[in-house]
């Protein structure tokens, strides 16, 4: 069947959905794309259901060519993607032609591009998901997890809807000069940290650390003190903000493990998390307390979006 | 069982806390708190992690808000009793311990002053309940081990360690489903398969389960599709993703 080949794979090409739900009790990760909002968006250009699979590609390097035509949709970060070397901004529905090349570079705004197909993209969904998860060897093009590869065939199966345009303000993306502000709902083991530590958390700037990947990103700043007992493993949520003995916290994202026992502050909003799986590192970041009632409107308002 | 506390720690997700320590006691509890909420939350439940004490609870914000399902793990918690004790599966693992495989039989053996044989035979002495799934696939945190076998975990954990590698840490034994990073002392290999998607269920051990290990020999081990490649060494680099 003919479709886009990976002409070169880059560091981090992922086939990706919404996640893999129902089966945390066994110790499977959620996974899924890490900015699920810009997933949404991709698919919505093209009328597709928002969390159906699509390609997410962190840092760019990925180049693909096309063996037939087709109506595609690019969201999230501007990884400076060219078709045939002219410039394909992000945030747009586009057809590429038998023979045409769609290559990424490296990020300009941003980590991680969307690449929705029209119906979706082709991939066996394993344990209720296509979600690529390497670590487990679960989900991708195989259903062993694997990251894209030179060779690999993209295809789909299904038609475009009618032509949408992107309403405007709409992203993960911060603006020129805006302050990254991600929202968190207080909980778990707030009350047992330092009342300085608190204050520290929402009061001053954070620094997105070099170690970042899928499972969880490191934030640096204030050292914050847990005066709490030692846990015992429990599950955790999306967005947790954990904080072991060094301090420094750690943001849980899409393939973090599903029990740890570090103390933690809360948890970031799903809307959150997916603006911070768009920071880079050394970006500025604060933690904004917000109330789970404020959380679950401004989410379910994202949904309404895209009905 | 203490009077359960639910507590917030994210948008959609509440944490029901039931114990504040680890005790085999107290898994019938828990059984019959999964099954209670799995039960009240039917279709607007996404994710229920249950782990030694508690219970995540994930669920569907677009059927329920905060308080809709703080109401309804109330509801389910009111008279609990708990599960009867037959309500978990009883597991046999067969393990092949020997030092190629299993090199931290040696140092627990010399630190104990005893023979393999003897650290092998208390490891297969008892019963262990399943208190919970987590690290990987199928991974599932068991206890409590022989006082005396309790060990550290390594102060470098390995890059690899090999599928159905059996392991200690502290008060617990494990066994890597898969091939993983892992920073537990590595005893012996069973040839079991413990994750699988085609598995019904997926996962071999579920929590409230007992697992009792029975030592065998590398001819039965490799008879039963074991792998006898010696363990590698440990790793120079501490990974991210290691219990």
């Amino acid at each position: 069947m003919k479709g886009l080949i990976v002409e070169r794979a880059g560091p981090l090409a992922l086939v990706q959905d919404g996640g893999r739900f129902g089966v945390r009790h066994l110790g499977v990760t959620q996974g899924g794309a890490a900015d699920w909002v810009s997933l949404g968006w991709a698919n919505w250009l093209l009328g597709n259901a928002p969390q159906t699979p699509g390609v997410e590609i962190t840092v760019g390097g990925l180049v693909l060519y096309a063996e037939t035509s087709a109506t595609l949709a690019l969201t999230g970060a501007d990884l400076g993607a060219t078709l045939d070397d002219a410039p394909l901004p992000p945030g747009t529905r586009f057809t590429i032609s038998a023979g045409q090349r769609l290559a990424f570079e490296s990020p300009r705004t941003g980590l991680r591009a969307y690449l929705a197909f029209p119906g979706g993209l082709d991939a066996m969904p394993v344990l209720g998901s296509v979600a690529s998860t390497v670590r487990e060897s679960l989900g991708g093009l195989d259903g062993q997890g694997r990251v894209l590869d030179e060779g690999d065939c993209l295809t789909w199966a299904g038609t475009t809807g009618a032509e949408r345009t992107l309403p405007s303000s709409m992203g993960t993306l911060p603006g020129d000069g805006e302050r990254v502000m991600l929202a968190l709902v207080s909980g778990a083991q707030i009350a047992d940290f330092s009342g300085t530590s608190v204050f520290e958390a929402f009061n001053t700037p954070w620094q997105v650390d070099q170690r970042a990947d899928r499972m969880g990103v490191r934030l640096t700043g204030p050292e914050l003190r847990y005066l709490g007992e030692g846990m015992v493993s429990e599950g955790i949520p999306l967005g947790a903000v954990q904080v072991p003995a060094d301090g420094q916290p750690i943001v849980l994202l899409n393939d973090r493990q599903t029990i740890g026992g570090y103390p933690r502050l809360g948890a970031l909003t799903p809307l959150a998390c997916a603006r911070l799986a768009q920071c880079q590192p050394d970006t500025e970041v604060w933690l904004t307390p917000v109330a789970a009632r404020q959380a679950r409107d401004a989410h379910l308002r994202q949904l309404a979006c895209w009905r | 069982m203490n009077d359960p506390s639910i507590e917030t720690v994210g948008m959609d997700s509440l944490i029901v806390r039931l114990f504040d320590s680890i005790d085999e006691e107290h898994m019938p509890w828990m059984l019959a708190a999964d099954h209670a909420l799995r039960e009240a939350f039917g279709e607007a439940l996404i994710d229920l992690v249950p782990s030694y004490t508690t219970l995540l609870v994930h669920y569907d914000i677009q059927r329920l808000d905060l308080q809709a399902a703080r109401a309804r793990v109330s509801e389910a918690l009111k008279g609990l009793t708990p599960a009867t004790s037959g309500e978990g599966q009883r597991h046999v693992i067969p393990v092949w311990y020997d030092v190629s495989v299993g090199p931290e039989l040696e140092r627990i053996a010399e630190r104990l002053g005893v023979s393999h044989e003897d650290v092998i035979a208390r490891h297969c002495a008892r019963d262990y309940s399943v208190f919970a799934l987590g690290f990987a696939p199928g991974y599932a945190f068991m206890g409590r081990l022989d006082d005396e076998l309790a060990t550290p975990r390594l102060k470098t954990p390995r890059q690899q360690v090999a599928a159905g590698s059996v392991a200690i840490a502290e008060r617990q034994t494990a066994v890597y489903p898969t091939l993983s990073p892992g920073g537990w002392n590595i005893i012996g290999r069973t040839p079991v398969a413990l994750f699988g998607r085609d598995r019904e269920g997926y996962s071999l051990f579920r929590p409230g389960d007992k697992v009792r290990f029975e030592a065998i020999s590398r001819e039965a081990f490799i008879e039963q599709g074991g792998d006898s490649t010696p363990l590698a060494e440990r790793g120079d680099t501490p990974t991210e993703a290691q219990t």
